[in-house]
C-alpha cells in the first residue's frame, strides 16, 4: 500500500500541480517577465532592463506610500490585536451572551471592502460636518480613519481565533497555577499568553498581510485624498499603470518590489513569533 | 501544525497576492501578425464576405442597451453580426488593456480618448484617412492625425460651460432687492458682469429661494475633473491661443507651463467657490452627482458642466428644471475680448479600429462605422437614441438630438460673431499631472495651499511629466 502510494504519487498530484502552474507560477513568473519591460498589452512587451525600477524608485510617490504603509501597518497590527485578544479573553469567561456577542463582533468582517469603505466615509463625514469639515481636510484624518475601519473589520475574525487558542489552554495547568497561589495576571502572562503563542502567530501574520496590502478600503475611504497623501502601496502601484502613458511596466516593477517587501516581513514574522511558541 | 504545511500555506497565500496584481493583464494569448503598415480605403475595398462577427468595444455604458438594438437592425440588412461590449464607467482603458492583449477578444473597433490615449494605443490604430468615415467629417482638424495617417474620428462633439436656470435668473433679474442694472442674462458677456451678478445673488439667496448661486465645486478624488481638466481648458486655451495651429497641438508640444491665465483661473474658481451652496472645508467629499442634483432640485442657479449633464439632471427625483429653462453661459475668466467667446466645444470621443485584427474584419468594421453615420436608419438611431452631435457632413440640419443642452451647444457654435473654445486639455501631459492639479486645488480651497505655490506646483509638475513622457 505505502509503496503503490509513493509509486502512483505523481499521478494524483498532477491536476492539483498544473492548476497551481497555470493559475500561479505562470501569472507570477509572467508578472516578474513584464516588470522588465514597456508594454501596452501583454503581447508587445519591449524589454527595457531595469528602467522600471530605476523609475519606480525616483517616483517619490512610492516611497510616500510605502511609509504611509509601515505605519499604518504598525497601528493598526497593534491595535487590532491587543483589542482583539482581550475581547477574547472577555468572551470566554462565560458571560451571559458570549454566542451573541460573539457573533456580532464577527459580522463586520463579512462585509466588503469597498462597501465598508463607503459606509466608513458617510459616518466620518458625517461626524466631521459637524466642525464643517470632512475626512480630506487632512491627512491624519485619513490615517486614523483607515486604522478605525480596519480594526472595525478585522477584530471580530482575530478575536475568533484567539477565542479558539484561548479555549485549547491546558485547565490542569491553570488549576495547578492556582493552587501554587499565582495571581490572574501571573497566569496570563505565564500561562495563557505562550500557549496561545500559535494564534498570535496567525493572527499578526494576517493583519501583518492584510494591512500592508490594504486596497478597497482605501480607494473607497479616501482614494489617497488629500493630494497623494493616504495612498498605500497598492493603490500607489494601482495608479501607476494609468496614470502616465507607457507606465504600465513601471507599476508593474513595483508590484514586484511591493511582493518581496510583503514576503520578507511576513516570513521575518513568521520566525520571530514562531520562536516563541510551547509545544504543550 | 505541521511545520511544511503552515510554511506552504503561507507561501501559497503569498504567490496569490502577487498573482493577483498579474492577473490583471495575464490573458494569454497568440500575437496576431498584421502589421501597421495596413490601411484602410473605401473605394478598393477588401472582401468582407468570410467576415461573421465584428466586435465593438463601447465607452458609454448609459447608452449600452441602445447599441445592442442597432447590432440588431445592422445584422438583419448585412448578415454580420456586431458584438458590443461595454466597459464599466472608468474602466475602459482597463478593460481595453486586457481584451487587446488575446487575438480572439480584441475589439476591432475601440475608442481612444484623444492624442495622449492615442499615444498608448498608436500600434493598435488603423490609418483611416482613405475611409469616407474620415472623409465625411465636416471639420478634419478634429481628427487625430499623426503624419499623413488619421488613426482616430471624433464621433460625438461636446460643449461645455456654465449651465444655469433661466428660472431662478428671471426672479433675480426681476427682484426688487438687486442691485444691479441688468435685465436679462444676455447682457451677461463678460466675468466683470458675471461676478457683479453672482455675488449679488448671494447677497439675496434667501429671497431667490437658493441655498447658493453655485453647485459644489466638487473637489472629491475622481469627481475633480470639472476643475483641473475642464475649467483648465480656458488658460489653457488663450495661453497657446497665438499662431494658426491647433492650441491641442501646442499644448501636447509645450515643455513647459507659464499659466499666463492663473490669476483668471483663481477669479472664477474663487468665484465658484465663494459663492457656493456647500462650505469650502467639505467640498473635498462632494460629487459630481451631488452637484447635478443640486441643480436639478433647484437649490443652485448655476453649475459648470457639459450637455451629457442632462441625463442625470432629468432623471433626479423632484427635478424642478424645466426643459426650456435649461441654458448655457461661457464659462468667462476676465480675458480681453471675451465677450466673443463661446462654450469650450470639441471632443475626447475618437474611434479607432485594430490594425492588428484580420484586415477583412477591419474592413468590415469600417462599413458599419460608415453605415451608423449615413444610413437613414443609423442616422436617426445616432441622433434619437445615442443623443450625439454627430460632427459628420452626412446629417442635415432637421437630424438633431433632442436633449436641450445639446441644443444649446449648437445654437453657441452657430451664433454670429462667437467663436467656440477648443479642448486644450487634451495636450495636458498625464493623468498624473491633473490628479496633482485637483489635489493643490483642494488644499487651496481648504486654506491649507497659497495660490502662488498652486501656480508653481502647476508649472513643476508639467515639466517633470512631460520630461517623464519623453523616455
Amino acid at each position: 500500500m505505502q509503496k503503490s502510494i509513493k509509486r502512483w504519487f505523481p499521478v494524483f498530484v498532477l491536476p492539483t500541480v498544473i492548476a497551481f502552474i497555470i493559475s500561479f507560477l505562470a501569472p507570477f513568473a509572467m508578472g516578474i517577465y513584464l516588470s522588465f519591460t514597456k508594454f501596452t498589452t501583454m503581447t508587445d512587451a519591449k524589454f527595457v532592463g531595469f528602467s522600471n525600477y530605476i523609475k519606480a524608485f525616483n517616483d517619490s510617490g512610492f516611497v510616500d506610500a510605502l511609509w504611509f504603509t509601515v505605519k499604518f501597518t504598525i497601528v493598526s497590527v497593534i491595535t487590532i490585536n491587543v483589542i482583539a485578544f482581550l475581547l477574547a479573553m472577555l468572551l470566554t469567561k462565560g458571560l451571559r451572551g458570549t454566542n451573541g456577542f460573539r457573533t456580532i463582533f464577527f459580522m463586520p468582517n463579512l462585509i466588503g471592502g469597498i462597501v465598508l469603505g463607503y459606509i466608513w466615509l458617510m459616518i466620518i463625514n458625517g461626524v466631521l460636518s459637524f466642525a464643517g469639515l470632512s475626512i480630506t481636510y487632512d491627512a491624519s484624518y485619513g490615517f486614523w480613519g483607515l486604522v478605525i475601519l480596519m480594526n472595525w473589520q478585522l477584530i471580530g475574525y482575530m478575536m475568533i481565533i484567539y477565542i479558539a487558542g484561548i479555549q485549547n489552554v491546558s485547565p490542569d495547568l491553570l488549576e495547578a497555577a492556582d493552587i501554587d497561589g499565582a495571581t490572574s495576571f501571573q497566569k496570563l502572562i505565564k500561562i495563557t499568553i505562550p500557549q496561545v503563542m500559535p494564534s498570535v502567530t496567525i493572527c499578526t501574520f494576517l493583519t501583518l498581510t492584510n494591512s500592508f496590502k490594504l486596497f478597497d478600503q482605501n480607494l473607497a475611504l479616501t482614494a489617497g485624498a488629500p493630494g497623494r497623501q493616504t495612498q498605500m502601496l497598492a493603490l500607489d502601484i494601482y495608479n501607476t499603470f494609468y496614470g502616465r502613458v507607457g507606465y504600465q511596466g513601471v507599476g508593474q516593477a513595483k508590484a514586484v518590489v511591493f511582493f518581496i517587501i510583503v514576503a520578507a516581513i511576513a516570513l521575518t514574522q513568521l520566525y520571530l513569533t514562531k520562536r516563541k511558541e510551547v509545544e504543550s | 501544525m505541521n511545520k511544511i504545511t503552515k510554511f506552504a500555506a503561507v507561501f501559497m497565500a503569498l504567490c496569490v497576492s502577487a498573482s493577483a496584481m498579474a492577473l490583471a493583464g495575464c490573458e494569454q494569448g497568440g500575437s496576431s501578425g498584421t502589421d501597421d503598415t495596413s490601411k484602410l480605403n473605401s473605394s478598393s475595398k477588401v472582401d468582407t464576405s468570410g467576415v461573421k462577427e465584428i466586435y465593438y468595444l463601447n465607452f458609454k455604458p448609459e447608452i449600452s442597451d441602445k447599441y445592442e438594438e442597432i447590432a440588431k437592425q445592422y445584422e438583419k440588412e448585412t448578415g454580420i453580426k456586431v458584438k458590443v461590449s461595454t466597459a464599466a464607467s472608468g474602466e475602459y482603458e482597463k478593460t481595453l488593456s486586457t481584451q487587446m492583449a488575446n487575438a480572439d477578444t480584441a475589439p476591432t473597433i475601440f475608442q481612444v480618448n484623444g492624442p495622449v490615449g492615442y499615444e498608448n494605443w498608436k500600434d493598435y490604430c488603423a490609418d483611416l484617412s482613405g475611409t469616407d468615415f474620415y472623409a465625411n467629417l465636416s471639420d478634419k482638424s478634429l481628427a487625430i492625425k499623426s503624419g499623413d495617417g488619421v488613426y482616430g474620428v471624433p464621433y460625438a462633439v461636446e460643449g461645455y460651460g456654465i449651465i444655469y436656470n433661466n428660472a431662478i435668473m428671471d426672479k433675480y433679474f426681476k427682484s426688487s432687492k438687486k442691485s444691479t442694472s441688468y435685465k436679462d442674462m444676455s447682457e451677461i458677456n463678460n466675468f466683470k458682469k458675471l461676478k457683479e451678478v453672482v455675488e449679488d445673488m448671494t447677497k439675496i439667496k434667501d429671497e431667490l429661494g437658493i441655498k447658493g448661486v453655485f453647485g459644489s465645486t466638487s473637489l472629491k478624488k475622481g469627481d475633480d475633473w470639472r476643475w483641473q481638466t475642464h475649467l483648465m481648458d480656458l488658460p489653457l486655451y488663450y495661453e497657446f491661443k497665438d499662431g494658426d495651429s491647433s492650441t491641442i497641438t501646442k499644448c501636447l508640444d509645450a515643455s513647459e507651463l507659464q499659466f499666463k491665465y492663473a490669476d483668471n483661473f483663481k477669479g472664477i474658481f474663487d468665484l465658484y467657490t465663494d459663492n457656493s451652496c456647500t462650505e469650502k472645508n467639505q467640498l473635498g467629499s462632494k460629487t459630481v452627482d451631488e452637484s447635478m442634483s443640486e441643480f436639478a432640485l433647484g437649490n443652485v442657479a448655476m453649475v459648470q458642466n457639459g450637455n451629457w449633464a442632462w441625463d442625470p439632471i432629468s432623471k433626479t427625483k423632484g427635478n424642478v428644471v424645466k426643459e426650456d429653462d435649461i441654458k448655457y453661459l461661457p464659462i468667462y475668466t476676465g480675458v480681453d475680448g471675451e465677450e466673443s467667446q463661446g462654450l469650450c466645444v470639441g471632443t475626447e470621443n475618437y474611434l479607432a479600429i485594430n490594425s492588428k485584427a484580420d484586415p477583412a474584419k477591419q474592413q468590415a468594421s469600417i462599413d458599419f462605422l460608415e453605415w451608423l453615420f449615413s444610413s437613414d436608419y443609423g442616422k436617426k438611431a445616432v441622433v434619437n437614441d445615442l443623443g450625439f452631435i454627430a460632427p459628420f457632413t452626412t446629417f442635415s440640419e432637421k437630424e438633431r438630438p433632442e436633449n436641450p443642452l445639446a441644443k444649446e451647444v449648437l445654437a453657441w457654435m452657430e451664433k454670429d460673431g462667437v467663436s467656440s473654445v477648443e479642448w486644450t486639455f487634451q495636450g495636458i501631459p498625464s493623468e498624473h499631472w491633473k490628479e496633482d492639479f485637483g489635489a493643490s486645488l483642494l488644499e487651496y480651497v481648504q486654506g491649507q495651499k497659497e495660490w502662488n505655490k498652486v501656480v508653481e506646483d502647476a508649472k513643476s509638475s508639467w515639466k517633470s511629466e512631460v520630461s517623464l513622457k519623453a523616455e
